[in-house]
């Protein structure tokens, strides 16, 4: 067998990026869990000795000490997903006028094809809203080399910068040629200069011309940066590609001349030009918004895109197969064979959406709102897939935070039907806390739940202010939701067990019934995180089983219908008892106790 | 160039341990010396929902996401979701399937059928078919969690990298105190398909 180089390793792109901080000295990494940029954060504590890593309560308060630590002359990354970049978008639009001292890299993950996410929003628009470069990497070594290249960039022009990734960037493992660590460039000391880093009108209008200067010599410099190249092939047809399309487009038409794109904004034009010139056919394939497209119009160059190349939804070799034989590739190897047509066998196969796990307590507060004619403003988290059939008890969703405040909104407008809102622990320190705010202080009469699972449980079971540990999993304070409902004037609180139905339903009662609002804190940990049982496995009695179905609505995984009988599959229940609560015939009984010892 | 690169496909339910399946794989290849990309599956979709995850091994590797109708192996860790990622497969390829049924909420709130056919369905959809029980033969390793191992046991004599790239994989992804289970239950699978064929 051969033998791997220990300097070659296989990464993800997001383990790339934080192997790429720490080998370009990055002290500080900020960032709040979003899917698919999580992993980046999680990769750079492992450097936790050498680089000072935080989950922040959001991202613009990540973005912000990124920021502070910039100016004192630390290298710094943020991370975020795509929606997170636009609660840091207030400091990020400013930030771009002030500049930067110390290289500061964004890294936002975009989530083409909304795997896990509510917008399919291209992140490529902000970089040039923010008047700031944006890179993007086609793989794990290239994440790993443009976040250096973005570091060098943001000191050498002053302006922080968007390392965009995608999905399948981000978790897409390749080999990485990994270094040793450079020493910090700059010994950290903020240098005061209030006409540099103070943006009153007197000073931010120097700062709006200066922007306009270095936008001019970025401009320049991606002309000739190693992000971007020509790979010249046959000249019939030149496909202009960036991250990921890139890897489609060589999969499939290895013949063909490509100008690669990794430093996206501002544009090479030069580069776009000299390649135009040198191929008979143009055609760009980029994922999500035609951006590169228009601006290669604006150009005055004639090119093909969103015409052939889809505009919605993740790109893949086997969507853009047909694109490009319709551009007139060279039909060769994959291009050459039909596409799989699917098979019947496939075609009526049940759906296999996500759910929430077997004794998940977000299922107890689900059930005891089916109790009531309510409207439920929901949020963002696991919470989310309360809104899928049986439980159904989700009627809303937009953006962290807004369960609490659409609440109130819908009150004040005098919805009929009660309403109550429902954010989780780690949604509420995020940005729940001034919705809350804004009810008691506007006399407001929505229920809000904070389903309290005591963990960041959607994206892998991050840290947050109320865990009572940091990301290194140091003792810190442990923040209470509680708390803050007192601080912020909540008059009515209180706290269930979401395991106990009878206790939530009756608390739920008392809150839904009030012409005040109500803040009910629904507190019991996640067990995928604690990895602790509930309680004891459950089987099903059949003799007890009237099949009535009454358990078929708490929507549990554990619980099956199989010809035409109620079972529990013994390797998923994790005894919650929640079955056993809702039955009217006491079926569900413990399991015989047989354990499989190691 | 892209005629020489393997893709192998992994699917099942989120929590069913594809990912480490998949990153065994790929680890197998890198030290067998290939180019690897691999593509996984984090988030939602997690959440007991169908899962898929690929590793694409070669002198070089391009696209992480493999191309419908070119993989060599497809293992699926849940009889049905074998059939719904069953484009995936190169028409001469392995499918490795486990007999587990689990059945997805929309069948037991009564929105959809699970099919009662699936064992014919699999055997006129993949020509080259080995389906197992891997849940009893995990039992009986005493770990139900090595079923994904023993798929992988079974697909690595499809693929053709070293024994001793596996083993070593296995070491790196797996604690220590579990490397024996997981050898015996990659050799487990492998005796499967050499006792079918």
């Amino acid at each position: 067998m051969s033998t791997t180089p220990t300097s070659r390793v296989l990464l993800s792109g997001n383990e790339a990026i934080a192997r790429g901080a720490w080998e370009a000295g990055v002290t500080i990494a900020t960032g709040y869990p979003g899917t698919p940029s999580t992993e980046i954060l999680e990769a750079a504590r492992e450097y936790g000795a050498d680089m000072y890593c935080e989950w922040s309560p959001n991202e613009k308060v990540a973005f912000e000490v990124a920021a502070g630590a910039s100016l004192s002359g630390a290298r710094a990354i943020v991370t975020m997903k795509h929606v997170g970049l636009n609660v840091a978008a207030d400091p990020l639009m400013t930030l771009s006028y002030v500049g930067t001292v110390g290289g500061l890299v964004a890294c936002v993950a975009d989530d083409p094809g909304m795997h896990s996410s509510q917008n399919e929003q291209d992140t490529r628009h902000y970089a040039r809203f923010a008047k700031i470069p944006i890179l993007e990497p086609s793989d794990s070594q290239e994440a790993k080399d443009f976040l250096t290249l973005g570091l060098e960039i943001s000191e050498r022009h002053r302006t922080p910068v968007i390392l965009r990734m995608t999905t399948r960037v981000s978790h897409s493992s390749s080999p990485v040629a990994v270094g040793e660590r450079a020493a910090p460039s700059r010994p950290a000391g903020f240098e005061k200069k209030p006409e540099r880093f103070v943006p009153i009108p007197l000073w931010a209008r120097g700062m709006r011309v200066a922007v306009e200067e270095r936008t001019a010599a970025l401009r320049a410099a991606a002309n000739s940066s190693q992000a971007n190249r020509i790979e010249w092939g046959d000249r019939s047809l030149g496909i202009i590609a960036e991250g990921i399309a890139y890897q489609y487009v060589r999969e499939l038409a290895p013949e063909a001349s490509v100008l690669k794109i990794g430093w996206v904004w501002p544009f090479p034009d030069e580069l776009i030009r000299e390649f135009a010139k040198g191929v008979k056919r143009l055609l760009v394939v980029e994922e999500l918004d035609p951006i590169l497209e228009e601006h290669v119009r604006s150009l005055g160059i004639a090119c093909e895109g969103r015409s052939l190349v889809p505009g919605i939804g993740e790109l893949s070799p086997s969507r853009l197969a047909p694109v490009l034989r319709a551009a007139g590739s060279a039909a060769s190897g994959l291009l050459a064979s039909s596409p799989a047509a699917q098979r019947p066998e496939a075609a009526d196969l049940p759906a296999r959406p996500p759910v929430l796990c077997p004794s998940c307590p977000h299922r107890g507060i689900f059930y005891a709102l089916g109790k009531f004619d309510i409207v439920v403003t929901g949020d963002i988290g696991c919470y989310s897939l309360g809104v899928f059939p049986p439980l159904k008890r989700i009627d809303t969703i937009l953006c962290m935070g807004a369960g609490i405040s659409m609440a109130h909104g819908m009150q004040k407008a005098g919805e009929p039907r009660k309403v109550v809102g429902m954010v989780g622990d780690s949604t509420f320190f995020h940005s729940g806390i001034t919705g809350l705010l804004d009810i008691a202080y506007n006399r407001g009469a929505a229920t809000i739940i904070v389903v309290d699972n005591r963990t960041t449980a959607m994206t892998g079971h991050q840290e947050h202010p109320g865990t009572g540990r940091t990301i290194a999993g140091e003792g810190t304070i442990a923040a209470t939701v509680e708390d803050f409902g007192r601080a912020c004037g909540i008059k009515n609180i209180a706290t269930v067990d979401p395991y106990d139905l009878k206790a939530t339903i009756a608390t739920l009662r008392t809150a839904i019934e009030s012409d005040e609002a109500w803040l009910v804190v629904s507190r019991a940990p996640c067990p995928l995180y604690t990895k602790i049982p509930v309680g004891p496995v459950h089987r099903v009695d059949e003799e007890l089983c009237k099949k009535c179905e009454a358990c078929l609505k708490l929507g549990c995984p554990a619980i099956e219908w199989v010809e035409e009988r109620i079972r529990v599959n013994e390797t998923l229940c994790g005894g919650c008892d929640l079955c056993a609560k809702v039955c009217p015939t006491d079926a569900f009984v413990l399991a015989s106790g047989e354990c499989h010892d190691q | 160039m892209t005629s020489e690169v393997m893709s192998v496909v992994m699917v099942g339910v989120g929590g069913q341990g594809i990912l480490l399946a998949t990153q065994i794989t790929a680890r197998a290849a890198l030290l067998a010396g290939h180019d690897v990309k691999t593509n996984e599956v984090h988030g939602m979709a997690q959440r007991g929902g169908s899962v898929v995850a690929q590793v694409r091994y070669g002198p070089k590797v391009f696209s992480p996401l493999v191309p419908d109708g070119t993989a060599r192996v497809l293992a699926s860790l849940e009889r049905i979701e074998a059939l719904r990622f069953s484009h995936f497969l190169a028409p001469d390829g392995l499918a490795v399937v486990s007999d587990q049924a689990i059945i997805p909420v929309t069948v037991s709130s009564g929105q959809a059928a699970y099919p009662t056919d699936v064992e014919e369905r699999l055997h006129r959809v993949f020509p080259k078919l080995v389906y197992v029980d891997a849940i009893s033969i995990a039992e009986k390793l005493c770990d139900t969690r090595t079923a994904n191992v023993i798929l992988l046991g079974a697909m690595s004599t499809a693929l053709s990298l070293p024994e001793e790239c596996w083993r070593e994989a296995i070491r790196q992804a797996v604690k220590p105190k579990f490397h024996d289970v997981n050898f015996r239950a990659f050799d487990e699978g492998k005796h499967l398909v050499e006792s079918v064929a």
